[in-house]
């Protein structure tokens, strides 16, 4: 890990300032109709953290052929388990959670077009 | 040639992180709304793409085996959860969310210890670990109360916010002192252990008819905890993307509790339905009840109608039917709407998802202020699953358990049916005086089979 100078620092705070602004103008505009599907989007959108999991789960080697064959010494460190634990998660929220959204906004979406009539 | 790739992969998260505000931006409307998700989609593809590329991955099949196993059950979740357990759903991706950011805090630690990291590195992951613990384990609560596998009445006992407080106090005061000691390593696995004791003790004695406030709240601590991640990390898309999840569930946590008159506090440690039986506020007088074909006559005569539907909806999975019921009365000439409190149901929104499945368009969809007004020239307002958004109490009577709570005033409308299970009272076990009003009639019965039925019935008068 790199450590830290005050000025990422601040450059995080910043980053973060401006984004809690950026949101609270975004969501306001969301309308109650849409509030479930917000939810499970915003969900998928911090799925990102699928991100950091990934470089953790892949940043040992495991000798797989050993591993198989019972070597202690090829056993994965605990990091690249949590790590792997972790890709699976994220990864279920990001596949599951756009899946869904887009499931629900494809049947708010319909209504429009049910009315003028689907047969066109 | 290593930093070149780093440089990449920076712009390729500055163009995710744009996308993403896009794909919310999309949101404010129901006919932008998927166009928007497409854009943060390609965000999420093209940030997961370029870290595939990151210098420090020496190996794939952990990454690819983890992948392909969180695809298939995603996509999994995706096709087959029915929109009814669209609240338990989210409650489970709350947890799922948490927990990557929690074992991303713990892997770290593992990696690096407390030693190598500055100070607000090991505030920042603290921070994360905690509040992904304790989210974990709180949302798989929600999710198991709302799947109805684990009792959804507050769990009570004597000392509990005592113990509440103590297991908060030595949680904090682990993480304070492995923030202070780097080498306290025992004091920041024990951090974990009471995040994740916590996160159970803080939501069991919550009732279900809070569920939308905690499920808001729980949103918001697992987008913190990702942005979180970020800090730890140093990377702007995840403390971006954390950021506007966790404001999402805050301004969402806000908006609930403003239409139940409560205090988030309140909410998190009032325990609300055990305290109203203690109170007794019992509403006297006569439920009429009405038949079928009077109920039928009713409707098919009038001009306009009202459906106020509730938890009850989803319980007895009617909205099909509400939907056939209302375009027989339709047929007849008769104008339908659809009032929508913002706590009716279990999350928010989640009505308007249930109604949105059964076709209603969302232009019949009336949010509460919009309704209000509304129902004086109303002739039936139809409760379908819903008792106290629907309980005049709350605007009436200042003892109320819920006095102050804004309601759906279907009292106001010439007549209303309720359409109800049973005799019972509602989820908080609130009397509603409602019931017992002159312009009230009861229909006891499976909301589902009642409506059918009543859309057979319009059809034939």
């Amino acid at each position: 890990m790199e450590a830290i100078n005050p000025a990422v620092l601040i450059a995080s705070l910043s980053v973060f300032v401006l984004a809690a602004f950026l949101g609270y103008q975004l969501i306001s505009r969301v309308p109650p109709l849409l509030h479930t599907p917000l939810m499970s989007a915003t969900n998928a959108i911090s799925g990102i953290s699928l991100i950091g999991s990934l470089v953790i789960a892949g940043m040992h080697k495991v000798d797989f052929h050993a591993l198989m064959a019972g070597g202690a010494a090829a056993k994965p460190s605990i990091a690249t388990l949590l790590g792997f634990v972790a890709v699976i998660t994220a990864t279920t929220n990001v596949v599951g959670g756009f899946g869904i959204t887009d499931r629900m906004l494809k049947m708010f979406q319909q209504r429009k077009k049910g009315a003028k009539g689907e047969s066109k | 040639m290593e930093t070149g790739v780093n440089y990449l992969l920076e712009f390729t998260y500055l163009i995710a992180s744009i996308l993403f505000v896009l794909g919310i931006k999309g949101l404010s409307h129901p006919e932008t709304a998927r166009r928007g998700m497409f854009l943060a989609e390609a965000g999420m593809a093209a940030a997961i793409i370029g870290t595939l590329f990151h210098r420090g991955i020496i190996t794939y099949e952990w990454i690819a085996a983890g992948l392909i196993i969180g695809s298939i059950v995603g996509a999994l979740m995706a096709i087959w959860v029915p929109m009814t357990a669209m609240p338990q759903r989210t409650a489970l991706s709350h947890a799922f969310g948490a927990f990557a950011a929690a074992l991303v805090g713990i892997a770290e630690y593992t990696l690096h210890g407390g030693l190598s990291m500055p100070g607000f590195t090991r505030g920042a992951l603290g921070f994360e670990v905690m509040l992904g613990a304790l989210t974990t384990t709180g949302s798989l609560i929600a999710a198991g109360k709302l799947q109805g596998v684990i009792r959804g009445t507050p769990v009570q006992f004597k000392g509990q916010q005592f113990l509440n407080l103590l297991l908060f106090g030595g949680m904090v005061g682990c993480f304070i002192y492995s923030v202070v000691n780097p080498t306290a390593s025992l004091f920041f696995y024990a951090m974990v252990a009471l995040g994740f004791f916590f996160g159970i003790m803080l939501v069991i004695p919550i009732g279900s008819a809070d569920m939308p406030v905690v499920m808001s709240l729980l949103n918001s601590y697992a987008g913190l905890a990702a942005a979180a991640t970020g800090f730890v990390l140093g990377n702007n898309v995840l403390i971006i993307a954390g950021t506007l999840d966790g404001f999402s569930g805050l301004i969402l946590s806000i908006l609930m509790c403003k239409a139940m008159n409560r205090s988030i506090t309140n909410v998190l440690f009032g325990g609300f339905g055990a305290i109203i039986h203690a109170a007794g506020l019992d509403a006297v007088g006569e439920m009429r009840e009405i038949s079928l074909d009077d109920a039928a006559v009713r409707l098919a005569y009038a001009s306009k109608v009202v459906f106020v539907p509730g938890y009850g909806l989803a319980t007895a999975q009617a909205q099909h039917a509400v939907r056939e019921l209302a375009n027989a009365l339709e047929e007849r000439g008769v104008t339908v709407k659809y009032g929508i409190h913002p706590v009716a149901g279990r999350m928010p929104g989640h009505m308007n998802v249930l109604l949105a499945e059964a076709n209603v368009p969302y232009g019949e969809l009336y949010e509460m202020e919009q309704i209000n007004p509304e129902f004086p020239s109303t002739d039936v307002a139809v409760v379908i699953g819903a008792n106290d958004v629907v309980n005049p109490d709350a605007r009436d009577n200042p003892d109320s358990p819920i006095a102050g709570m804004p309601i759906l005033e279907v009292d106001k409308s010439k007549s209303v049916i309720v359409l109800k299970r049973g005799q019972g009272r509602g989820f908080s076990g609130l009397e509603n005086p409602l019931f017992f009003k002159p312009v009230t009639s009861m229909l006891y019965g499976d909301a589902k089979a009642s409506l059918s039925q009543l859309a057979q019935e319009v059809k034939n008068v």
